[in-house]
């Protein structure tokens, strides 16, 4: 195609937008799609960023017509949108909004649904470009592949474009990732396919690169000569709540480390990629995966937990167990924390600890390197006992920014050296308007930008990496229960202890 | 927080940012550039809100220089804010009275931020060379409006002949909405473009400017045409194929009529000035789109084709008489008659 002539790349005014086209839901009902998916497509539209005629189906097992599912999305982007309610960006995106009821195995419907898109086409002029985001248990993705597939819903007309949208959890280890892969790779191009993992999206996430690749003053401490180890966190201060059913025999391992975790630790411990695009990026990412190193001794590098009912936050929860829906027995982790070692020069002899749990004390991520202390104190021994070791601490969520611990001197006339934090924080530098990681994910795949998108070597990485911890959790029986509300069990205390580290607070 | 101060220096505003920072308990500062704001005594309370709103998006230090000219001593009355209404960073209003107006540079150089860029915004007339202004000089980047000039044909000549890299003006900032949705229209497979007609209301920089983008990017004659507005009502492009158009009577909805498609409706709205303001303090290197489009000037008709005799004999026409009209205009003022025509009779390839 021609270039288009309007762009200069100099031209940074005018952002890009995405060509004519449409997106579909499958499990439209549910909650994500209610409180994130919906409202990020308003705050699109509302940016000026999807394309005239923009169209929305939605796919679901529920009795509805167009405007009872106008309705739902009303309600939702009403209540989360980030952006301000404005009538005519509403009407004008409401014009595209379609509904199609149906089972996953119903022929009729995916019938109904290639009806509705071709329609479409010609109504809203979506040009035959369509993406399929599939906002549902993985244990419908065959069935709802499979009718894509069989309905020649896969493939658009020539010249168009058609794109699959996953969400986690990518498989429950490396096997089912393999068949999941297979799977969608029958009926999609790997081009086409995009595994979100929400966290790429989040600014901060993003910043880490910036941070990282854009300033001369991190990179050259950011190797084992001066860092000590690295801790990754993922904190939640609520509990399975609803989602009891879906989170028995997938715990905490699987559901945050396979993903968020390691994502972030590539992150943090890739080499610098040669270019920002999206083959050398996941090219990086991959091979600092593929250094990952297991310890010896899983029994003393990892520890897992269950939250038992108690106080948090000043409310009295129930534990794990007494979930509504949760089988009483379940040996599911809710806590879990590993070492992993990096085989690479940077990174030989810094252990990378990451932790995620429910029901913790606070709702934390942040990703923080620790550094050795100074070689020499030319101090007395007494000024400097308050004195910790330096870090650099990325906080992903809640309050994004970056804080950097240091000691200080306390005024007064002793020489006393205690710990600092200097802080930046995003809120306070930039924009309190900053888009929702869904709004950047979902402009990406219209546009058909996939630097911010796992590919499928990199989960299955990962779960190389998760798989022989599983195993042996799995024949370790019950793990170790701790209080709702604390920073997870006294083994995980146990097991930095061991090193000669501890947790820091987050 | 306010604190007033009557006959002060910068010195005594300083302190009076750091006390009130500390006394709000957030001594950090995590604000990332300085605005100034040189504005009118009725100017100046519509443009710091605008800043405010904009600030939310990024966290500056606002000063407001409302300059006094008169006999009177020379004196510096400030307001300080912090905090509540002051969104999140802090915010000056200073009122320089009697020979002090003329010398605001000295009051503003000390409570710049360390480091941070600096932005000036004259939401009123604002000087004509703003890169040679005593408080331009200050600043990567230097906002004008010219359509808060009382002959808004004639500034866009001003700007252009005082055009010096980091000037930017809300006039080109209002349209980012219009040319976004232009040039995602050739994103996409497109016929040969013959020509274009830009409707806006009469005298209206943005739709001057809008017309100059289009012909310089798409190498066609663009003709004006006045319409009834609000703002730029509507933008065509003749194809091969046929006409494309985006047309927008009434400020809100815009309709995209393409050959061979469905008509379709897009939300495009009249901007508003904290919007545009936010737009132009994200990018503060210089905007060498709008240097060259703002000295783009009418390029001499292209070798006639029989097919488009009658489009551009009218814009022909359009073109004499508008530019003999802004050159009688531009030989009443002050400014160098002698550049703005000689730049006109001799445009560039």
């Amino acid at each position: 195609m021609r270039q288009n002539p309007l762009r200069d790349p100099r031209d940074r005014r005018l952002p890009r937008i995405a060509g004519p086209c449409g997106l579909v839901i499958f499990g439209v009902t549910g909650d994500l799609s209610r409180r994130k998916l919906m409202p990020a497509i308003y705050d699109l539209a509302n940016r000026g960023l999807l394309p005239p005629g923009f169209a929305l189906v939605g796919f679901a097992r529920r009795d509805w017509a167009d405007q009872d599912f106008a309705h739902v999305i009303y309600e939702s982007v009403k209540q989360h949108s980030r952006t301000p309610f404005r009538e005519e960006v509403w009407d004008r995106l409401a014009e595209g909004f379609r509904f199609v009821p149906g089972d996953f195995a119903d022929d009729v419907a995916f019938d109904q649904l290639r009806q509705t898109i071709t329609t479409l086409d010609a109504v809203q002029g979506t040009g035959g470009n369509h993406a399929f985001y599939l906002s549902v248990p993985p244990k419908f993705f065959p069935d709802v592949l499979q009718q894509l597939k069989e309905h020649a819903l896969a493939d658009g007309p020539p010249g168009s474009w058609r794109r699959v949208v996953i969400e986690k959890p990518f498989g429950h280890d490396l096997e089912s990732a393999v068949e999941l892969n297979r799977i969608v790779g029958e009926v999609f191009p790997s081009g086409s396919v995009f595994r979100i993992d929400h966290y790429l999206g989040k600014e901060t996430v993003q910043n880490i690169l910036a941070l990282r690749f854009a300033n001369a003053l991190y990179e050259p401490i950011w190797n084992g000569n001066y860092v000590d180890h690295v801790q990754i966190t993922m904190a939640e201060d609520i509990g399975v709540g609803g989602r009891a059913g879906y989170y028995d025999g997938i715990g905490a391992a699987r559901d945050v480390i396979q993903n968020h975790l390691l994502q972030l630790l590539a992150l943090m411990a890739m080499e610098e990629p040669v270019s920002f695009s999206a083959e050398t990026l996941r090219a990086e990412k991959e091979k600092v995966l593929s250094a990952v190193r297991l310890p010896d001794d899983l029994g003393k590098h990892t520890s897992r937990g269950q939250y038992a009912a108690g106080w948090q936050g000043g409310i009295q929860v129930p534990g794990f167990l007494e979930e509504e829906g949760m089988a009483p027995n379940s040996v599911t982790e809710t806590y879990a924390a590993i070492r992993l070692d990096i085989d690479t020069r940077r990174w030989a002899g810094v252990p990378f600890y990451l932790r995620t749990g429910k029901r913790l004390a606070r709702r934390v991520t942040e990703a923080a390197v620790v550094f050795k202390r100074a070689p020499h104190l030319p101090f007395e021994a007494t000024a400097t006992e308050e004195l910790g070791q330096n870090a650099l601490v990325i906080r992903v969520q809640p309050d994004e920014g970056v804080s950097v611990r240091f000691g200080s001197k306390v005024p007064g006339t002793q020489m006393e050296v205690r710990d600092v934090t200097m802080d930046f924080a995003y809120g306070e530098s930039f924009t309190e308007a900053s888009p929702e990681a869904y709004e950047r994910l979902i402009l990406d795949v219209l546009i058909g930008e996939a630097p911010l998108f796992p590919r499928h070597e990199e989960v299955e990485l990962s779960w190389r990496i998760l798989d022989p911890i599983e195993d042996y959790w799995a024949k370790q029986g019950k793990p170790e229960p701790y209080d709702s509300g604390t920073w997870g069990p006294p083994s995980a205390d146990a097991m930095l202890a061991r090193d000669g580290r501890a947790w820091r607070r987050p | 927080m306010i604190v007033d101060l009557t006959d002060t220096n910068a010195g005594k505003i300083a302190s009076a940012m750091v006390q009130l920072r500390h006394q709000a308990g957030a001594p950090t500062v995590g604000m990332v550039m300085t605005l100034v704001i040189v504005a009118d005594e009725h100017e100046h309370y519509d443009a710091m809100k605008a800043a405010l709103e904009a600030a939310h998006e990024h966290p500056s230090r606002i000063l407001v220089v409302v300059p006094r000219p008169g006999r009177g001593k020379p004196r510096v009355d400030a307001e300080v804010r912090y905090g509540g209404d002051a969104g999140p960073g802090e915010t000056v209003v200073m009122r320089l009275h009697g020979p002090l107006a003329d010398h605001a540079a000295s009051v503003v150089l000390p409570l710049l931020l360390p480091d941070a860029p600096v932005m000036v915004w004259w939401p009123g007339k604002g000087p004509d060379t703003p890169s040679a202004d005593k408080i331009g000089r200050l600043a990567q980047r230097r906002v004008t409006d010219a359509a808060a000039r009382r002959s808004p044909d004639q500034a866009l000549d001003i700007r252009a002949d005082g055009y010096q890299g980091g000037d930017t003006d809300l006039s080109w900032t209002r349209i980012t909405g219009w040319r976004t949705l232009l040039a995602a229209l050739f994103d996409q497979p497109y016929a040969r473009i013959t020509g274009g007609e830009i409707l806006a209301e009469r005298s209206s920089p943005s739709g001057e400017l809008l017309a100059r983008w289009l012909e310089m990017r798409l190498k066609v004659p663009v003709e004006r045409k006045s319409s009834r507005g609000p703002g730029i009502s509507g933008v065509r492009l003749h194809t091969v194929d046929g006409a494309m158009s985006v047309l927008r009577p009434d400020g809100r909805t815009a309709v995209l009529e393409q050959p061979g498609q469905p008509d379709r409706h897009i939300a495009l709205f009249r901007r508003s000035t904290s919007e545009a303001i936010a737009e132009e303090m994200r990018r503060l290197d210089e905007d060498e789109v709008y240097g060259e489009v703002l000295r783009h000037t009418h390029r001499p008709p292209p070798v006639p084709k029989p097919r488009l005799r009658s489009v551009r004999a009218t814009r022909a026409k359009v073109t004499n008489k508008s530019a003999s009209k802004s050159a009688e205009k531009a030989a009443k003022t002050t400014t160098t008659p002698s550049k703005a025509a000689s730049r006109r009779r001799a445009p560039k390839a």
